[in-house]
């Protein structure tokens, strides 16, 4: 007998809607229950895909290495990644790449308060891959329209319990998020139509 | 068995006369209920009674009726297109799977020669347990939907006979797209077992059955492919692997010679498929998807139903 499998799917989502993702919990007490980001939009991710440009990358460790990346959106957002010796692979694709480069993360959400307060959301990459141009325009397409879909639902009057905690936890109007992925699409568009001028 | 059941039932035969005779539901329910009560009569033998009763009254045929008598459409899996039908099924158990709800009884695949639909069996409806591997015939199902993909419920109003017939499944397709997030272990520049009929995948040298053999260079990947919604898990052969990263069993084996580490088969293969979205068709086996075919999914993309799609909103 085979079981049904229970890998967690990997959400589509722009950094400005994954950086507003402070709040995160578990479904069960178990120590190695997932723990899961709530994106503001109303859905649960305990695991993103992501694609963009590595714009920047940078050794930031004290005794051992640890990297930090920037990936940029075509929106503007940026995802801030960081691999250390828990991740060798990912790590040192970071130490190797040289930006500008297109790449496509898988990774698990992380959040992590400053000495003055604030959450900041981050990725531990699973892996990091360098991708091209084209794998991140049609990331960009299916990103938007997770988004829009997300929204739709967070705005039909019976919401489930994502939904439901979104609105309670968060104060932030998804209109932001409808705006990030119209501003992602349109910079699509302005790229194809300078390659046909 | 309960009064509702043979009510529904009742009232699906009744609808099968409407035209013929002159009948009312509570009558068919009388005659239902006599049969199951009194007579301990099982309750597809009694609505197969009644009904050739009023096929005798109406000097009908079975074939009259269509859907050999049980008043839906007997459909083959193939066939099955849309949601909340009520049909009839000839099928074999292929697979059980884990219920992972108490209010599940029994999830599974069924398959006939067309394919293979995933069916879900209510705990409450009481029904007796599908075994892997036999055939049943199975009465009042209804099909649903989830994501583009069809399965059957069985739920108090289904009848099953299990059937005394061997059944040859059909391999039925399915296309996924999405991107490559992962590649599981046992993937790359694998040895199988030499044995005959035995192809299984050698740990360190050993086959879980045969122990310590000579294995055989092969290639393959397990990866997983993720939509954002539905994750699926797929296995490359030997041809789709070669023609997926490019790289020959051939080049594999001297690759892993050079570096006397197989391992970095798998971490080339990394490199050259993850994170990119492919699109994939074959047959389902288990929770595996055989791949048949591959393309990657690369060139110009339009953003423009998208982006009408946003401002609708």
């Amino acid at each position: 007998m085979s079981s049904v499998p229970t890998r967690e799917v990997a959400r589509r989502v722009f950094a400005r809607e994954f950086n507003d993702a402070t709040y995160t919990f578990k479904e069960s007490d178990d120590d190695r229950a997932p723990v899961y980001a709530l994106l503001p939009t109303g859905q649960r991710a305990n695991r993103i895909f992501i694609v963009g440009t590595l714009t920047e990358t940078q050794d930031v460790g004290e005794d051992s290495e640890y990297w930090q990346g920037r990936i940029v959106g075509p929106n503007g957002g940026t995802f801030f990644t960081y691999a250390g010796q828990y991740q060798p692979d990912a790590a040192s694709m970071l130490r190797e790449l040289e930006p500008p480069a297109y790449v496509a993360v898988v990774g698990k959400p992380r959040t992590y308060e400053t000495d003055d307060g604030e959450v900041n959301v981050s990725v531990r990459p699973e892996s990091i891959t360098e991708v091209d141009e084209s794998t991140r325009d049609r990331w960009v397409i299916e990103t938007a329209e997770r988004t829009i879909d997300r929204i739709k639902h967070y705005q039909e009057a019976e919401a489930d319990e994502y939904v439901e905690m979104a609105r309670e936890e968060y104060d932030l109007p998804v209109e932001n998020y409808k705006r990030a992925a119209i501003e992602a699409l349109e910079s699509l568009e302005a790229e194809s139509e300078a390659t046909a001028d | 068995m309960t009064e509702s059941d043979l009510q529904t039932h009742a009232t699906e035969i009744h609808e099968q006369f409407s035209d013929q005779l002159d009948i009312s539901v509570d009558e068919v329910q009388d005659r239902l209920e006599t049969l199951v009560n009194e007579y301990k009569v099982p309750t597809s033998e009694a609505r197969r009674s009644v009904v050739n009763t009023y096929l005798d009254e109406a000097g009908m045929e079975r074939d009259d009726l269509g859907g050999g008598g049980g008043g839906n459409d007997r459909v083959e899996v193939s066939d099955i297109d849309s949601p909340e039908e009520w049909i009839d099924l000839t099928a074999k158990v292929v697979d059980l799977w884990e219920a992972n709800s108490d209010a599940v009884a029994q999830v599974g695949l069924l398959g006939d020669e067309t394919g293979t639909v995933k069916f879900t069996k209510w705990s409450k409806s009481d029904l007796p347990a599908l075994e892997e591997g036999e055939v049943y015939d199975l009465r009042n199902v209804v099909t649903d939907e989830y994501q583009g993909r069809f399965s059957v419920k069985l739920n108090r109003t289904t009848t099953i006979e299990q059937l005394d017939e061997e059944m040859e499944v059909g391999e039925d397709d399915v296309e996924i797209e999405g991107a490559l997030v992962d590649i599981q272990s046992d993937s790359g520049l694998i040895k199988r077992c030499p044995e005959e009929d035995c192809t299984r995948v050698l740990q360190n040298g050993r086959c879980s059955e045969h122990g310590e053999v000579e294995g055989e260079f092969d290639l393959r990947i397990k990866a997983v492919i993720d939509d954002g919604n539905d994750v699926h898990e797929v296995i490359f052969d030997r041809d789709l692997t070669e023609e997926l990263t490019g790289i020959t069993l051939d080049e594999a084996q001297e690759m892993a010679m050079d570096a006397l580490d197989t391992s970095v088969v798998a971490d080339e293969m990394h490199e050259q498929i993850l994170g990119r979205y492919y699109r994939i068709t074959g047959p389902t086996y288990g929770r595996y998807v055989l791949a048949d075919e591959v393309s990657r999914l690369q060139g110009e993309v339009d953003p423009d139903a998208v982006l009408i799609k946003a401002r609708s909103i």
